[in-house]
């Protein structure tokens, strides 16, 4: 009787129980419980922006300009007036946005590819491995810098410098361990029964080179957040009054000689940011998936 | 060695004119046209067509971009837009800068770098290989130029010891070098990070290896056997790191010679792009991206060279 019962209901609990499970490791190692809480905490901030915010991020009050933090403004104010704590919060929203949205979008495409090139024939494979080498032969932020010079700076364009570099590596890692699957059993098996390709990718190979992908791209995340801050830094980036944490610092940096707050505003939780992804992602990848460090090392 | 040496350097060549073709093409799919950009609002029909002339604008895309090869491997690269200069000229008056400082960075990154992950990978899990760790981590997440900004309001602003803009003044040494000291060490703190991490790995793996055993066996004191025949091997994967991490250590450069006003190849092409000067944005991507592929290429040779497995191609 309790056998049946568990058995209908094996798939929702089980993929429950694994991710508690998972979580419980994580959280034992100090780094990981670290790097949860921080990464948590940002999160947390920048999706209830709107809601902890006290002013509007771009309300320009010259009156107050370059307060030290008090009651009324936790952070301070910068050269404008504007409220830091408030851009801070909202410029954890852009970060992480563009951080989601593009790596999301470069893990989908790169494993489109990845496959395909593991898959396809070899020529395809040749053209495709050979395109992914050009597109890496150029330093990120040469890169970034020559895009930016021909399109013009906006989110957008952030958004697709970081797809385009971030793609190869993704495709590659799928390639591999598509190139090391091509000829196991279950697969040999699935072709010998008829099943098409476009469903062996999809239902056979899928599952099996997702899980060290995904530890790969989140350990991206603090490489895109800082990709943001730098661009949006050097004034290529995000626009003009949207807050970003770079552009917090490019402010900061102006005014460096006159007060430390919206440098130190802006960089801060730039750091937490970098330091509680990667120590999560360290963490996930030593817990999961420690053959996964030969391939990032 | 010498058919995987010569496929090697054909497939850098390959690839460095695919990317300049790339960056070329780039610029012509972009709407609007460059040249229109380049002279500035107020161009005359005249003076576009001058100029169209002058660059070869008027052939078609693909005999731009092969006249654009051969002028690129006769090292030519264009003119400034604003002072008429050649690009090539600029670039090498410019390199020497952004090279002190690289080398500088790493100078000491692995002077502090080595011994860190060497002594933690011989005190292996201890509480100070746990710390080692955690702080090797740190420095690798830390954005560089967010170190920068920091060691700019610390070290410049408030405590005024070094100073905050330039290169120093030509020919005092003692200047240059105290106008260093804040941009290497923004350049090189990830790398303290990297090569700590590398080498501890490195360390714990040759440990492991007969030779090591052998030579204990034979009652060799620790310390000869650590620094004679572990260390010295377990050091030249750093040399590959360095190989591919060019990029990085690049892209810092350019972040940490802004934020000094320091001169260097990332303060022209910063200035190059915020004035919109294409062909010296141009012009220096080009360059870096040569020495990325030629660093990458020379760290795959020399990684062959020391591990005959890795010639067979995967």
């Amino acid at each position: 009787m309790s056998a049946t019962a568990e058995r209908v209901s094996i798939w929702p609990t089980g993929a429950w129980s694994a991710a508690v499970k998972g979580l419980r490791r994580v959280v034992r190692e100090p780094l990981g419980l670290v790097g949860l809480i921080l990464v948590a905490l940002v999160t947390v901030s920048a999706i209830g922006a709107d809601w902890f915010a006290p002013y509007d991020a771009t309300e320009i009050n010259v009156r107050n300009r370059m307060l030290w933090p008090s009651l009324e403004h936790l952070l301070g104010t910068d050269q404008l007036g504007r409220d830091l704590f408030s851009r801070v919060l909202y410029g954890g929203r852009i970060a992480l946005e563009v951080a989601l949205i593009s790596i999301g979008l470069a893990v989908v495409i790169g494993l489109a590819l990845g496959m395909l090139a593991g898959f396809g024939p070899r020529w395809l494979d040749a053209v495709l491995i050979f395109a992914f080498d050009t597109v890496r032969s150029f330093p990120t932020i040469m890169f970034a810098l020559a895009v930016v010079t021909l399109v013009g700076p906006s989110l957008e364009t952030i958004m697709l410098i970081v797809v385009v570099t971030q793609i190869p590596v993704y495709a590659r890692v799928v390639r591999t361990q598509t190139l090391a699957l091509k000829g196991s059993e279950f697969i040999m098996a699935a072709r010998v029964m008829g099943v098409g390709t476009l469903r062996i990718m999809t239902v056979h190979l899928l599952p099996n080179v997702i899980g060290p992908l995904l530890i790969l791209a989140s350990m991206d995340i603090p490489f895109v957040v800082t990709i943001e801050a730098g661009l949006s830094f050097l004034g290529m980036g995000v626009r003009p009054p949207t807050p970003s944490w770079g552009s917090i610092l490019n402010d900061g940096y102006s005014f460096i000689s006159n007060t430390p707050w919206p440098v130190l505003a802006g960089g801060i939780p730039l750091i937490l940011t970098t330091l509680g992804f990667t120590f999560l992602g360290e963490t996930l990848r030593d817990t999961f998936d420690p053959k996964l460090r030969r391939i990032i090392e | 060695m010498l058919t995987f040496a010569a496929k090697r350097l054909f497939l850098g060549v390959l690839i460095v004119v695919a990317a300049v073709s790339l960056l070329y093409g780039m610029i012509h799919m972009v709407p609007g046209d460059p040249v229109k950009i380049m002279l500035g609002p107020r161009a005359t029909p005249e003076m576009k067509e001058v100029l169209f002339e002058k660059l070869g604008l008027n052939d078609p895309l693909p005999v731009q971009i092969v006249n654009f090869l051969g002028d690129v491997a006769r090292g030519e690269l264009g003119y400034d837009v604003f002072t008429g200069r050649p690009v090539g000229t600029i670039v090498a008056e410019q390199a020497p800068h952004t090279i002190i400082l690289v080398l500088a960075s790493i100078g000491w990154a692995a002077a502090i770098g080595i011994p860190l992950g060497c002594y933690a990978s011989v005190r292996r899990n201890t509480l100070f290989d746990r710390i080692s760790g955690v702080l090797t981590v740190s420095c690798i997440a830390i954005p560089p130029f967010v170190v920068a900004l920091y060691a700019l309001l610390l070290f410049a602003v408030w405590l005024q010891w070094l100073p905050a803009i330039g290169a120093g003044e030509r020919g005092d040494l003692g200047s240059q070098i105290s106008h260093l000291i804040l941009p290497s060490l923004a350049v090189g703190l990830g790398w303290v990070g990297y090569i700590a991490r590398l080498v501890r790995a490195s360390m714990l793996e040759v440990l492991g290896e007969n030779h090591v055993r052998t030579a204990r066996a034979v009652g060799l004191p620790e310390p000869t056997i650590i620094f004679k025949y572990v260390l010295r091997i377990a050091v030249l994967p750093t040399i590959t790191l360095l190989g591919i991490g060019i990029g990085i250590l690049l892209s810092s450069a350019v972040f940490a010679e802004i934020v000094f006003a320091r001169p260097g190849i990332g303060k022209l092409i910063y200035d190059a792009v915020t004035t919109r000067n294409y062909p010296v944005v141009m012009g220096s991507v080009l360059v870096t991206t040569m020495l990325f592929v030629l660093c990458t290429t020379l760290a795959d040779l020399i990684n062959a060279l020391l591990d005959p497995r890795q010639r067979s191609g995967q």
